[in-house]
């Protein structure tokens, strides 16, 4: 399995990160060695195996009541934001 | 005396008798943080502060009358565990600026039992790594020998728990992050079963894996600080609700008897070095106190680390796209516009091996791609599942090694992720499976320590502790300190 310069970037995009020119070759190899490595599992005989998302089935996912249980802390919250305006988070124009 | 030789409950006693306070307990463990920490690098932030105030507390409640087991005891936590008011960064430049507005449940619990909070301890960068080397704020060095790394990803809880800059230190574990550095340093170190500590307020790396846990020098340690994190907790969906066993009280259950199934799959490569020695010897040792020793086969268990490697960065994809520079964490200078704002935020923000793992998740969660590595990744860890349940219908404990080397080299594997991640191979399928597992100290391959590891079935961390402890009152690898943090 061998990942081209261009598919990187394509995946770089979906994960919505900056790659430099300088680093694509880098992940390229070293993300088709992972993509090698994991390859062995295609040998396994999975065939009438259900997939398995989580270690303990059926003790948990639940679902609680739709009751109020968090009080307004958004001064708080906000504190960590990059920008804020009344009470608002800022990011960069996004409708013209 | 040396207070930072003495055991959890030995301080408990001490501090009840007054034999000392828990403020000269704490300013013991803060003098030894000011001269050692700089050359460990162990701790990221250390709260000494907040430690005096705790101590006075602690002090006062033991005066009252109202002390717990721990109270008044100093603890380090993980910093992937959200303090009030205290930076919080998960190892990671995105959250350099990050101050908690929150405590994790974990630090909440361990408050509340009257611990003193030292500081928060250095890792891998969001719990990614095996050495300690992907820290934003660089790596941790191994206490018995500083050119070596102290494994990872909880690096820095068990460099301050094994040079004694802590009595006790919480850990995260999501691959062997608690089980793999407790061996490389010589302490003991448990990962309960999934669902057996609340993960409310823990940085997520993969959320069906991440399990919170202990590391302290011995298995009796970390029993009495289990019972404190243990439990269920609502603001965590995959909390269990279930009762938690006096661990401490349990810890002397016979081991005459037990059933101890030795992982065929663990012995049969690579292990006849010194650690495959040492861990054999164990194995006598356990047959000496009575216990039976049984050969068990997990056939599918040699697949786990690429199993891992697919599902783990699946959900770190996910769990890490909040990271975002708009809500909190590290925000680019002068985007041109939204995008370029999420891309180069995150892109300055996570180094080079999360952002690795973040594609590699995309990259098998993709359209056309799901199929044959997440859902076929998936699939395996059923056969995994499957394999440990057949083996704990005819044993009551696993056991094998917890790492195949001792610490290796600063520098040594980080250009190679492959030889990183196999670091991992003896840890990674508790986690798949989801059950408790523990490390402890089983003799030294030169000056480097080895720890073995014992795997239990769901919820029997009793079982685990009772074992490990069994083990360590007829040993005594687990009191070794190294020389120059005697």
């Amino acid at each position: 399995m061998s990942l081209t310069r261009s598919q990187v970037e394509s995946i770089a995009h979906l994960a919505r990160l900056d790659i430099s020119e300088a680093e694509l070759p880098v992940y390229a190899d070293s993300l088709s060695k992972i993509l090698s490595f994991v390859e062995q599992l295609s040998a396994a005989d999975t065939s009438s195996v259900e997939p398995m998302a989580h270690p303990l089935d059926g003790e948990s996912q639940r679902l609680r009541a739709d009751e109020v249980s968090e009080t307004d802390r958004h001064e708080k919250y906000q504190a960590n934001a990059p920008s804020v305006t009344d009470a608002l988070y800022l990011v960069p124009r996004v409708i013209e | 005396m040396s207070l930072h030789t003495l055991s959890v409950a030995e301080l408990s006693a001490s501090l009840g008798r007054r034999e000392f306070s828990s403020v000269e307990l704490t300013q013991h463990f803060l003098d030894r943080i000011s001269s050692s920490n700089p050359a460990l690098n162990a701790y990221i932030t250390i709260t000494a502060e907040r430690a005096l105030a705790d101590a006075r507390a602690a002090d006062q409640a033991i005066a009252a009358g109202t002390a717990g087991a721990l109270t008044g005891i100093p603890v380090a936590q993980k910093d992937i565990f959200c303090t009030d008011g205290i930076r919080t960064t998960c190892g990671s430049r995105m959250l350099d600026n990050f101050i908690s507005p929150y405590d994790a449940t974990v630090v909440e619990r361990l408050a509340a039992a009257g611990t003193v909070l030292l500081g928060k301890t250095n890792m891998d960068e969001f719990a990614m790594g095996s050495s300690n080397e992907t820290s934003w704020y660089g790596p941790v060095r191994n206490p018995w020998d500083l050119a070596k790394v102290p494994g990872g990803s909880s690096g820095g809880s068990a460099a301050v728990v094994a040079a004694r800059l802590a009595p006790v230190a919480t850990g995260t574990d999501t691959g062997g992050s608690i089980r793999q550095p407790a061996a490389l340093v010589g302490i003991s170190g448990i990962k309960p079963t999934y669902g057996r500590v609340s993960r409310y307020g823990m940085i997520a790396f993969a959320s069906s894996l991440d399990q919170a846990g202990i590391m302290a020098p011995s298995a009796e340690d970390c029993a009495l600080f289990l019972q404190a994190i243990a439990g269920f907790d609502p603001r965590d969906s995959t909390s269990v609700d279930r009762p938690v066993p006096r661990y401490s009280a349990e810890l002397n259950s016979p081991i005459k008897g037990l059933r101890i199934g030795i992982l065929k799959e663990f012995f049969e490569r690579g292990l006849d070095g010194p650690t495959g020695v040492l861990v054999n010897a164990v194995l006598d040792q356990y047959r000496a106190l009575g216990a039976e020793l049984v050969e068990v086969s997990c056939p599918n268990l040699p697949l786990s680390v690429p199993t891992y490697y697919v599902v783990a960065p699946a959900e770190c994809s996910s769990n890490l796209s909040r990271f975002d520079g708009v809500r909190f964490g590290h925000r680019c200078e002068n985007p041109r516009d939204l995008m370029d704002l999420y891309k180069r935020s995150r892109g300055e923000g996570f180094g080079s091996e999360v952002k690795r793992r973040i594609m590699t998740g995309a990259y098998v969660l993709s359209a056309g791609y799901y199929d044959a590595y997440y859902l076929k990744a998936q699939k395996v860890r059923s056969l995994i599942t499957a394999d440990f349940k057949a083996a704990f219908s005819q044993v009551d404990l696993l056991i094998g090694p917890t790492s195949p080397s001792p610490a290796f080299d600063l520098g040594a594997k980080v250009d190679d992720p492959i030889t990183m991640y196999l670091n991992d191979i003896y840890t990674i399928g508790a986690n798949l499976a989801g059950l408790p597992a523990m490390s402890i100290p089983c003799g030294f391959d030169g000056h480097l320590p080895v720890g073995v590891q014992l795997i239990g079935p769901h919820f029997g961390e009793s079982r685990l502790l009772s074992a490990a402890h069994a083990y360590q009152s007829v040993t005594d690898f687990h009191r070794r300190i190294p020389a120059a943090y005697v």
